[in-house]
């Protein structure tokens, strides 16, 4: 059977069929057995009972976005698929697993011309004493990918162990049908197994692991309103922070969240809250007062599409304008974004460093794909950046909160320090915190507040600058795992491309990208926005060549690593 | 310094800084400022121990004008800013100082979850019923018939109570003050503080340059006629039924205010992986 | 303010004193607050008058802390914690009826009512005091008291009642936030 790099599996089912659980199931089990994998899911607008999608792929090394069609679809049943349908890539070399009870198969796979084979799901899982269709489909799955049935049956153990005996000896009697029926199945390839078992592997989602990254910086409170899809951010945050002495506070609305983080943080606890599109939109006042009182404050936005209230469970990029342009007056502040789940731990760490040593809001612009979609990871590496406020020790006379400095940053009194009272104030202000409308003071305080950012030494983490060639791919954000991955493609076909993606938004790094453009005299764009954002943004605060292809496309479909390679082919110096 | 070494006794001049106030001369909020150190006096409260917060307005002004820890925050929530500031550094004595537009009109929502929180604080609203700051647009707490630029004739709309939200919506400890009795006010500032979980006072505090006739709440203000109560229902009617100018502490609650959690013993970062490890 | 103060419990003549004493430094505060006010608005003719009058009381206060010899006369107004428990200071000036444009007629007007009511209170405890020595350092305190308001009547004849226009504004308020 020919081996394959990587193999992609879908369950999908509806009516509360449970897809979802067998893919989370088939994920664990996977990585038990050492193997890296992403899982993402899709589903239809009901709150229960709707149709959902596991989309799973498996690799022996770190995967980062899904593959361009799926080898194999299990199918529970076929209601309504036709909504997220386009989301679903099968072609001739995929297999697709159906129950001749769920009728005939859907349009899209018709139109694909997959391969097909029957089998009886509901049947089979009926003739178990409390046996489940989703572990039937979990079975057929786990024995098509050759997955053993030692380490399902652990994972099933572990995770429906509240449910007791019963339901976990139907589970087991299901699966091991399932796996019974996929012996008589061809797949058509297999994925090798694991090579070397690294010695620390997680699962983890990217909400999680921001939530990590912010604790590892240093935050102890967080205050919190709920959106989709940050809300697992602030879930995971709640019991975690108090574990360590801190506490999580909801707030009445996305205006008290971001106020309170700041309250919070004035008073010198490294502070966050975590929304998404809608909630960014009603925070930029207080975001405005975090720059212009100089205190530390980060912000996740898991970034949903838009505008307005837009789809909550896809993933777009389109926020970048409102995070990097989104405050009045001239208000210079951090943006970054993490590229990758495990990079959300990194990233957020790095971003509540920078804002604690810069006292500075950082928007950290995350996205409902890496938020929500769930990884086996090798264990990140720790890393050192812990935030160090720099905190005064009053002299005699009257102490100034914004005194000017060399490198822009004011030491910043906490209250209970005796003799450091001061008043912050968003109104424009002299040294000493004093509201003042006079030009100079005006002009030393913006002076000074960009001047912090602009000349910090942000080091290599601002981008991910890969590969040499005179074709250069460029994204950011989720999408550089599928640039990497046609990148990958194309320099394994001979030709040669560099790969830019900066973690750092704001304040841009034009020498930087000066140095990482050198040799490159074409440039192709990739973003999941409609209206071009990065692109706007890159011509904006860059000096880019003059030949430039743009790749971009709002949610909700990801773009995919064939379609860069397409383009990068078609497009000759 | 140890903290035996350090019991400094404070004057009242102690509490305000040097900074000259912009009110209007005749502006209530100077009684108003003189009560806070007054009343931060009496209490002998540290000023680095002690931060004043505000939100927009002429009222808001206030943190600068006292030598304590503040922040002139934005419009309509200071409550916000407070509540995370005194959650994470219970520590603190926080005071919320606010007026009538931004306390109760784009600051309500933030009003209304902060009574019910009962987070230990003291939220004084100086209640001069129009937008000062702006030039004199009404304000919730303004007269149904009251002429402005952006309402001629006056709103039609019925004010606010805002001492009957603040019992319905839980807070601990309602007070009506004036400002032009600050002896009083102090009194009544010191109650307040000291008594556990949310308190709010309303100070009547005359704007001299868009509301004149306020020259006449003088006259009008008297002494409430029975002592507070621990029944809000009771003190709520008390205050649906009296002419709004009742003057004193109003309802004394005991619900038990938020428990802010006691910091536990953290554990070591390390161990929040386990729940990740394969 | 329209308000009698109320008369706290005074035992002895060093508690008069504080009392007094406190009434003079509350005065120079406050007219010394005014000052500041008027200075800040740019009315320098008013700074000057408060000016004066808070070091006018500020004499007094001296010539009260003379009476009191080597008595700790903050300590024990402090003592006495809350002197006005209801009410307000006699001599306290309403900083509420104060204008930008006052005139130093309107200021000696304020100027006046507060050594009148400080008159009323010393009076009334100079006929109510029980204990001999109270009521007879309340009587010199009653004397000082009319000197200062006569003392006004005569600065008041400098400057004459100022007509409707003193409060027409060239300019209307501007709007700070």
């Amino acid at each position: 059977m020919p081996e394959a790099e990587h193999i992609s599996v879908a369950i999908v089912g509806s009516g509360g069929a449970g897809a979802l659980t067998a893919g989370n199931f088939l994920l664990e089990a996977a990585s038990l057995a050492g193997w890296h994998g992403l899982l993402t899911r899709t589903v239809g607008p009901q709150i229960r009972g709707g149709e959902a999608a596991a989309l799973l792929r498996l690799a022996n090394r770190p995967v980062e976005c899904l593959a361009d069609r799926l080898d194999l679809l299990v199918g529970i049943d076929w209601q309504n698929v036709d909504r997220f349908g386009a989301e679903i890539e099968v072609g001739p070399q995929s297999l697709v697993i159906t129950d001749p009870a769920s009728g005939d198969l859907p349009a899209f796979v018709c139109r694909a011309e997959a391969r097909s084979a029957e089998v009886p799901i509901k049947e089979m899982a009926k003739a178990i004493s409390e046996g489940r269709p989703n572990m039937i489909a979990l079975g057929v799955a786990a024995g098509l990918l050759a997955l053993s049935e030692d380490a399902l049956s652990a994972v099933i153990e572990k995770r429906l162990a509240e449910k007791g005996d019963k339901a976990i000896d139907a589970s087991k009697a299901a699966l091991k049908a399932g796996m019974i029926a996929a012996a008589k199945l061809d797949l058509g390839l297999r994925l090798p197994p694991p090579k070397t078992r690294a010695a620390q592997r997680w699962l983890v989602s990217g909400n999680e692991m921001t939530g990590l990254g912010a604790l590892r910086g240093g935050v102890r409170f967080a205050a919190a309103y709920p959106i989709t899809p940050a809300s697992e951010v602030l879930e995971w945050l709640a019991p975690n922070l108090a574990k360590l002495g801190g506490a999580l506070f909801q707030a009445e609305d996305e205006l008290a969240a971001i106020n309170m983080a700041i309250g919070a943080s004035f008073g010198g606890t490294p502070a966050l809250t975590a929304t998404s599109g809608p909630g960014l939109s009603l925070m930029t006042e207080a975001i405005g007062l975090a720059t212009a009182t100089e205190i530390p404050v980060v912000i996740i936005d898991v970034m949903r599409a838009g505008p307005s209230t837009g789809i909550p469970t896809k993933s777009e990029q389109a926020d970048l304008n409102i995070a990097v342009y989104g405050l009045h007056g001239d208000a210079p502040h951090l943006v970054l974004a993490p590229q990758s789940i495990s990079d959300c731990l990194f990233t957020t760490q790095w971003a509540t460093y920078l804002a604690e040593v810069l006292q500075s809001p950082a928007v950290v612009l995350s996205d409902q794909f890496i938020g929500q979609a769930a990884a086996a990871i090798d264990r990140p590496a720790d890393v050192a950046f812990i935030g160090r406020r720099a905190t005064a020790v009053p002299q005699v006379g009257v102490y100034k909160r914004y005194a000017v400095s060399a490198g822009g940053v004011s030491p910043m009194a906490i209250p209970g320090m005796p003799g450091g009272q001061y008043t912050a104030d968003g109104l424009t202000h002299n040294e000493r915190g004093t509201p003042t409308s006079n030009e100079n003071d005006h002009r030393l305080q913006l002076d000074k507040r960009r001047r912090k950012l602009e000349e910090f030494s942000y080091g290599d983490h601002w981008a991910t600058v890969e590969g040499e060639g005179e074709l250069a791919v460029v994204t950011w954000g989720s999408l550089t795992g599928a640039v990497r991955e046609a990148v990958d493609a194309l320099r394994a076909s001979g030709r040669a491309v560099r790969l830019i993606a900066p973690r750092l938004l704001l304040p841009a790094q034009p020498e930087r990208l000066k140095a990482a453009l050198e040799g490159v005299n074409r440039v192709l764009i990739v973003e999941q926005t409609h209206g071009g954002q990065f692109y706007r943004y890159l011509r904006a605060h860059y000096d880019i060549p003059a030949k430039v292809r743009l790749l971009n496309r709002p949610g909700p479909l990801p773009i995919r690593p064939s379609e860069i390679v397409r383009l990068a082919m078609q497009w000759s110096a | 310094m140890s903290a035996a070494e350090t019991r400094t006794i404070y004057k009242q001049s102690d509490y305000k800084s040097d900074i000259k106030p912009i009110w209007c001369p005749g502006c209530g909020d100077y009684h108003v400022l003189l009560s806070f150190t007054r009343a931060f006096a009496q209490l002998g409260l540290r000023p680095e121990e002690t931060v004043v917060v505000s939100g927009i307005g002429c009222s808001s002004r206030i943190p600068a004008y006292t030598s304590c820890y503040g922040f002139h925050g934005v419009h309509g929530r200071s409550l916000a800013i407070a509540t995370g500031l005194k959650v994470s550094r219970p520590d603190l004595t926080v005071i919320v100082a606010s007026g009538d537009g931004d306390g109760y009109s784009i600051g309500g929502n933030h009003f209304i979850q902060a009574c019910r929180r009962n987070i230990d604080m003291t939220y004084v609203v100086m209640d001069n019923r129009v937008y000062g700051m702006t030039k004199g647009q009404p304000s919730p707490t303004t007269e149904p018939d009251f002429d402005t630029a952006l309402s001629p004739g006056g709103t039609g709309l019925s004010p606010f109570h805002p001492l009957v939200i603040a019992l319905a919506s839980g807070a601990n400890f309602v007070a009506r003050a004036f400002s032009g009795e600050p002896n009083e006010t102090a009194n009544i500032l010191v109650e307040a503080i000291k008594h556990p979980g949310f308190s709010f006072i309303e100070v009547l505090s005359p704007c001299v340059t868009f509301r004149p006739d306020e020259r006449e709440w003088k006259n009008k203000v008297h002494p409430a006629p029975v002592a507070a109560t621990n029944d809000p229902a009771k003190a709520a009617r008390r205050i649906m039924t009296d002419d709004g100018f009742n003057i004193g502490i109003l309802y004394r609650g005991e619900r038990r205010p938020y428990q802010i959690k006691a910091a536990a013993k953290a554990i070591d970062i390390g161990e929040l992986e386990k729940d990740f490890a394969l | 303010m329209s308000k009698a103060p109320s008369i706290p419990p005074i035992f002895s003549v060093a508690d008069l004193l504080a009392i007094a004493y406190r009434i003079e430094l509350d005065a120079v505060e406050r007219y010394g607050l005014l000052a500041d006010q008027m200075e800040t608005h740019n009315n320098p003719e008013l700074t000057k008058v408060f000016r004066d009058l808070s070091r006018a009381e500020s004499i007094h206060a001296a010539e009260i802390r003379e009476m009191a010899g080597d008595t700790d006369l903050n300590g024990r107004a402090n003592a006495l914690h809350s002197i006005w428990p209801k009410g307000e200071s006699p001599e306290e000036v309403d900083l509420g009826a104060v204008h930008y444009l006052m005139t130093p007629w309107h200021a000696l007007q304020l100027c006046l009512a507060g050594e009148k009511r400080a008159l009323t209170f010393f009076t009334s405890i100079a006929e109510t005091a029980k204990d001999a020595k109270v009521k007879e350092m309340a009587a010199e305190l009653v004397e000082e008291e009319a000197e200062h308001v006569n003392l006004v009547y005569r600065l008041m004849r400098k400057y004459p009642e100022p007509t409707d226009s003193w409060c027409q504004e060239g300019d209307p308020p501007a709007a700070q936030d």
